[in-house]
C-alpha cells in the first residue's frame, strides 16, 4: 500500500539558519512514526510546514497519493491532517464542548450554537477511542492529561486521520504517559496514522513502528525499534558517542548551610502548600526534593528564595535568619537560584544576552558606580561567561528570546554559577532541554557540589534526582514523607513514596542494563 | 567544541553589520511614515467632502465629473499648502524680511514672517514633555493616562510660585517655578504609582480618576472666591511676576522661548536616565518582566512609584512650560488635551525619547499649520484631530497599512509591548 503521507525534499530557511534541509519522510497508513531529534533539530519546523503554519521554500507534500499545497491549518484539516501542539491551544474558561467546536461550530436555527449535538459526538468519540472526557467540564478544571485528550478529540471531531503530536509527554506524569500510549495504540487500531515528535528515546522504542532521526535539519536515518537500541539512537541524534558519565565521587558533606524548620507556606488560593517542612542541607552535598508536580515544591522554593511569604517557621542560611529575606538580600548572602520558570522569572527575554547575564548584579561595582552603569565591565563579564559556559549565541547583544531553550538556561546557569556561591537552589533545571544541555548542567551542578556548595535540587524528573542527589527527600501533599540516602533506594521505592505510600520498601532488582544504557537512563533520555 | 566558541567570541561581536542596521531602521520607519502619508490622504478626502464648494457640485457629479474632481483637487491642495505655510513659514517672506533687516535695521517684517516656523516649535514643546511622560510610563510597563491632570498640577504649582513669591532674581525664581511644576506633577503621578504598588490598583483607572480630581480642583482654585483667583472678572489667576517668565529668544510676535531647549534637554536626560543608569535599568526591567525583576532583586513596588513620579514630573513640566513661557497666567481650560494626545505620540515614537521628539515635532507642526489652514482655506482646525486619530489608528493596526501597500509582514518580528495590559 502506498504511504498515506509523503514529504519530499522539504526545505525551510529562516534568517541565519537552515531549519529543514531537503527532508524526506513517509508515513504509512496505520503506523505510529516517531520523529526523533534534539531541541533545534528541526522537528517542530517540519511539522509546522506540514500543518500549514510555515510555507516551505522547496519540496512537496503528497497526501493520499496527491500532491497538495497547504497554505494554512484549514487546508491541512481539510486534508485530514491534525496537530496537537506542545502548548495546548485551549481556552480555559470554555467547556470541552465549546473548545472542540470552536472554529467549526454546529448551528441550529441559523445562529444558535448546537452544543448538545457536539457533546453527543464527543461522547461517541470518547467511547470509540477510549478517550474518556466529560464534555460539560471547563478546561481550567481539567488535569493536563485530560486537556490533552480534548486536543485529540478536537482533531477526531474534524475527521482528521493523520495525527501529529508535538512532544506530548513533556507535561504528563508517568501514569498519564501510559494512558496516552494506550490511546495512541487504540487510534492505530482504528486505522489512524500518527506522527509523534519527541526527544525521549525510551518512549520511542516502546511505542513507535518506525523512527526517523533528525539532526541539524537533516534526516540522519529511518529505522525500526527492533533494529536499533537507545545507544544507537542517541548517537544518531547527537552525532557523537554519548558518554554521559555523571560519575560522581562520594559526597563529603561539611557544615550545615541551609536549615529549614517547621516551614508553612500558603499558595495563591490561600491553601497550605508547604505543611510544616523541616530539613537541612550541608556544604558539599546535594539534597534532591522529589515528587510529582503540585505537591508544594514550587511554593517551597519560592519561600526559600524570597518570592513568596512565609506564614510560619524559620529559614536559616549560615546562621542568618532569612525567613523573610528579599531576593537581593539572599543574593548578597551568596545564594544562587535557578528558577523553575526560566522565561518568566529567570530571564527578561526582550533584553540582550549581556543584560541577562548580569541581571542580579547590575547594581553594584564593577557593573555600576553609583547609579551610572559601566557597560564596558558588563560586556567584558558577559563575553567571559558566554565562553566559559559554552552559551551558543551569535553575540552578546542579541535578544535572549532568540536563543534556544537550552542556551537560555545556560545563560541563567552562567549568571548564577559565577562567583562564590554557598547555596544553590535549582528548580527543574533541565526541563525541556536537549541531551547536550542536560549533560552540561548536570556536570556543573556536581562541580559546584565538589567545590563545597550546598545544593538543593528540586525536580519532577526522578532520573535526574537519582543521578545527582546524595540524599533524597520526597514531598507529598506539602509534607516531606521520607528522606533517604540516594544509594540505598530504588526508583520503585521512590515512586511509591511519591504516591504517598510510606513505610514500605520493596526491593526490586532492575533488569540488567549495559553501563551506557544505565547512564542514558539516569540522564532522563532513555 | 569549546575552542570553536572561544574563537568566535574572543571579542564581543557588535550587533549586525551596518547594512543590516540600515535595513532595520528602514523597517522601523516604514509603518509610521506610511501611516502618516495614508492619514494625510484620507484627511484630504475628508477636507474635500466637507468643503462647501465641493458639496454644491456633488448633485451634478455625473454630468460634470471633471469639475468636481478639479474642485476637490483645488480645495485639498489649497488647504495643504496653507498647512505647510503655517507649519514651516513662507520662506520667501522670511528671506525678504532678513534682507530688510540687514538693509534698514528694522526687524519687524522678518519677525512677522518668521513667526510661523518658530510657532511650530512652540507648539511642539508641550507635546515633547507630555509624550516623554507617557513614554517613560510605557517603558516601565505602566499606562499613564493621567498626563492631563499631571499637566494641570504642574501649571498650578508653577503658577503659585510665580504669583506668590516676589523679590527674587530670575535665576532663582524661574528654576523655583519650574521645580514647583515638576514636583507637583511628580506628586500627582506618584499617587497613582503608590496605589498600584501598595494596593495593586490598575493605573489606567486611577490616573483617569485623578485627572477628574485635578480638573475640579483647578476649577475650585479659579472659582469666584477661590484661593488662586485673580482680580480680573474672569476665572484665571493673576499674572506671574516677570522674574518667573521663561525668556523669549526673539521679540514679539515670535513667541519662541527657552522651554523648547529645556524640552530637548529632557529628551537627552531621559535617554541617559533610562539606558545608562541602574535605576533606569530597573524601570525597564519591571516594564519588560515584573516577575523577572522581582527575582532579580528589584523592589518592584518602589519602581512603580518612581516611574509614575518621573512620568508625572514630565507632564507637570509641560504645564509649567505653557504657563511660564506663553500665557503667564493660568486659565481653567488652558490645555487642548496635550496629556491625551501624548499617548498617541508615545505610540508613534515607540516609547523611545528620540522617536517621541520626532512625533512631537510632527504633531506640533501640524497643529500650528492647522490654524493657518483655518484662516486661509477655511478648513476647521478639528481636521488635525482627525488626522492624528487616523495616524494612531494606522500605527496601532499596521496590518491595514501593509494591506494597502501590499507589504510583506516582517518574518517573526517581536511585537512591541507598550504596557503590561489591563491586568497591571
Amino acid at each position: 500500500m502506498p504511504p498515506i503521507l509523503e514529504l519530499r525534499g522539504i526545505t525551510k530557511r529562516f534568517p541565519g539558519v537552515l531549519a529543514n534541509d531537503h527532508i524526506d519522510l513517509t508515513l504509512n497508513q496505520g503506523e505510529i512514526h516517531a520523529l526523533l531529534g534534539e531541541n533545534g533539530a528541526g522537528k517542530t519546523t517540519l511539522m509546522n510546514v506540514l500543518y500549514g503554519l510555515y510555507h516551505p521554500d522547496e519540496g512537496e507534500i503528497i497526501v493520499r497519493g496527491k500532491p497538495i499545497k497547504i497554505t494554512g491549518p484549514r487546508d491541512a484539516i481539510a486534508q485530514g491532517i491534525g496537530m496537537v501542539h506542545q502548548h495546548f491551544m485551549l481556552i480555559p474558561v470554555f467547556t470541552v464542548t465549546e473548545n472542540v467546536m470552536l472554529g467549526d461550530e454546529s448551528i441550529t436555527n441559523g445562529i444558535v450554537l448546537d452544543r448538545k449535538k457536539v457533546a453527543r459526538e464527543i461522547r461517541e468519540l470518547s467511547t470509540r477511542y477510549g478517550l474518556e472526557v466529560n464534555p460539560d467540564l471547563y478546561i481550567k478544571d481539567l488535569s493536563v492529561g485530560i486537556q490533552q485528550r480534548v486536543e485529540i478529540i478536537k482533531l477526531l471531531y474534524r475527521k482528521a486521520d493523520i495525527l501529529i503530536l508535538d512532544e506530548p509527554t513533556a507535561v504528563l506524569t508517568p501514569q498519564e504517559v501510559d494512558d496516552l500510549f494506550q490511546v495512541l495504540r487504540n487510534l492505530k487500531e482504528h486505522g489512524n496514522s500518527i506522527i509523534f515528535i519527541t526527544h525521549k528515546l525510551r518512549e520511542v522504542l516502546a511505542l513507535a513502528d518506525r523512527i526517523t532521526v533528525l539532526r541539524l535539519g537533516k534526516v540522519i536515518g529511518t529505522t525500526e525499534p527492533s533494529k536499533t537500541n537507545s545507544a544507537e539512537l542517541a548517537r544518531m541524534m547527537v552525532g557523537r558517542s554519548v558518554i554521559l558519565s555523571v560519575e560522581k565521587a562520594p559526597a563529603k558533606p561539611q557544615g550545615v548551610v541551609l536549615k529549614v524548620e517547621n516551614l508553612v507556606v500558603r499558595d495563591e488560593r490561600h491553601n497550605i502548600a508547604v505543611n510544616d517542612v523541616s530539613f537541612e542541607v550541608r556544604a558539599g552535598e546535594v539534597l534532591g526534593i522529589a515528587g510529582v508536580q503540585g505537591n508544594g515544591q514550587t511554593e517551597l522554593v519560592q519561600a526559600l528564595t524570597g518570592l513568596r511569604r512565609v506564614e510560619s517557621g524559620r529559614v536559616t542560611i549560615l546562621g542568618h535568619d532569612t525567613t523573610h529575606a528579599t531576593p537581593r538580600q539572599l543574593f548578597e548572602l551568596d545564594v544562587a537560584h535557578v528558577p523553575e520558570d526560566r522565561q518568566q522569572d529567570g530571564l527578561v527575554l526582550n533584553f540582550p544576552v549581556e543584560d541577562n547575564l548580569v541581571l542580579n548584579e547590575y547594581y553594584r561595582p564593577p557593573f555600576a558606580k553609583g547609579i551610572v552603569m559601566n557597560f564596558e565591565a558588563i560586556e567584558r563579564a558577559a563575553a567571559e561567561r558566554v565562553q566559559e559556559f559554552d552559551v551558543r549565541t551569535p553575540s552578546i547583544f542579541v535578544k535572549t528570546a532568540n536563543l534556544s531553550g537550552g542556551n537560555q538556561q545556560k545563560v541563567i546557569v552562567a549568571r548564577e554559577f559565577s562567583g562564590p556561591i554557598k547555596l544553590l537552589i535549582a528548580s527543574q533545571p533541565t526541563r525541556g532541554l536537549d541531551v547536550g544541555s542536560i549533560e552540561y548542567i548536570h556536570k556543573r551542578i556536581i562541580e559546584k557540589r565538589d567545590e563545597g556548595t550546598a545544593v538543593l535540587l528540586v525536580s519532577n524528573e526522578l532520573d535526574e534526582i537519582m543521578s545527582l542527589s546524595d540524599r533524597i527527600a520526597v514531598m507529598f501533599k506539602g509534607k516531606i514523607i521520607d528522606t533517604v540516602n540516594a544509594e540505598e533506594t530504588t526508583k520503585e521505592a521512590l515512586g511509591l513514596l511519591m504516591a504517598g505510600v510510606h513505610g514500605e520498601e520493596q526491593s526490586v532488582t532492575p533488569p540488567s542494563m549495559t553501563p551506557e544504557e544505565k547512564a542514558l537512563m539516569q540522564n532522563g533520555i532513555a | 567544541m569549546a575552542e570553536a566558541t572561544a574563537k568566535s567570541i574572543s571579542k564581543p561581536v557588535k550587533a549586525p553589520a551596518p547594512v543590516g542596521a540600515w535595513r532595520d531602521i528602514l523597517n522601523t520607519l516604514t509603518i509610521p511614515v506610511l501611516s502618516i502619508f495614508t492619514a494625510l490622504i484620507v484627511s484630504g478626502f475628508i477636507i474635500a467632502f466637507t468643503a462647501p464648494e465641493v458639496l454644491t457640485l456633488l448633485p451634478n457629479f455625473w454630468e460634470h465629473p471633471l469639475d468636481l474632481i478639479a474642485t476637490m483637487w483645488h480645495t485639498v491642495t489649497t488647504a495643504y499648502a496653507a498647512l505647510l505655510q503655517g507649519a514651516f513659514g513662507d520662506w520667501g517672506a522670511i528671506l525678504r524680511g532678513v534682507q530688510t533687516w540687514v538693509a534698514t535695521g528694522n526687524e519687524t517684517d522678518f519677525l512677522r514672517a518668521a513667526r510661523d516656523p518658530f510657532e511650530s516649535l512652540v507648539a511642539a514643546t508641550p507635546y515633547i514633555f507630555a509624550g516623554l511622560a507617557v513614554a517613560v510610563g510605557f517603558k516601565g510597563g505602566l499606562f499613564n493616562i493621567g498626563g492631563e491632570g499631571q499637566l494641570f498640577a504642574g501649571a498650578i504649582g508653577s503658577a503659585w510660585v510665580g504669583i506668590n513669591i516676589s523679590g527674587l532674581p530670575w535665576f532663582i525664581h524661574l528654576p523655583l517655578a519650574l521645580g514647583a511644576g515638576l514636583l507637583a506633577g511628580a506628586i500627582w503621578g506618584g499617587i497613582a504609582g503608590f496605589l498600584k504598588a501598595t494596593r495593586g490598583v490598575n493605573e489606567v483607572i486611577n490616573t483617569i480618576m485623578l485627572n477628574y480630581i485635578m480638573f475640579l480642583f483647578t476649577d475650585f482654585l479659579l472659582s469666584e472666591r477661590g484661593p488662586m483667583r485673580g482680580s480680573a472678572g474672569a476665572p484665571r489667576t493673576p499674572e506671574i511676576y516677570p522674574s518667573a517668565y521663561l525668556p523669549h529668544l526673539l521679540p514679539d510676535p515670535v513667541r519662541f522661548h527657552w522651554g523648547f531647549f529645556i524640552a530637548l534637554g529632557a529628551v537627552f536626560f531621559i535617554y541617559w536616565f533610562l539606558w545608562k543608569t541602574t535605576i533606569g535599568f530597573e524601570i525597564r526591567t519591571v516594564g519588560a518582566s515584573p516577575t523577572a525583576a522581582k527575582y532579580a532583586g528589584i523592589a518592584v513596588g518602589r519602581i512603580f512609584v518612581l516611574t509614575m513620579a518621573l512620568s508625572g514630573s514630565l507632564a507637570g513640566m509641560a504645564g509649567a512650560n505653557e504657563l511660564l513661557g506663553l500665557n503667564h497666567y493660568m486659565v481653567a481650560a488652558f490645555s487642548p488635551g496635550y496629556g491625551f494626545d501624548a499617548i498617541a505620540l508615545a505610540l508613534l515614537g515607540k516609547s523611545n525619547p528620540f522617536g517621541v521628539l520626532a512625533a512631537a515635532l510632527l504633531f506640533g507642526t501640524l497643529r500650528n499649520g492647522a490654524t493657518r489652514m483655518q484662516s486661509i482655506a477655511s478648513v476647521p482646525v478639528d481636521i488635525i484631530s482627525v488626522m492624528q486619530a487616523l495616524i494612531i489608528a494606522f500605527i496601532a493596526a499596521p496590518e491595514i497599512v501593509r494591506w494597502i501597500y501590499r507589504l510583506r509582514a516582517p518574518a517573526q518580528k517581536e511585537r512591541e509591548v507598550f504596557a503590561r495590559g489591563w491586568g497591571g
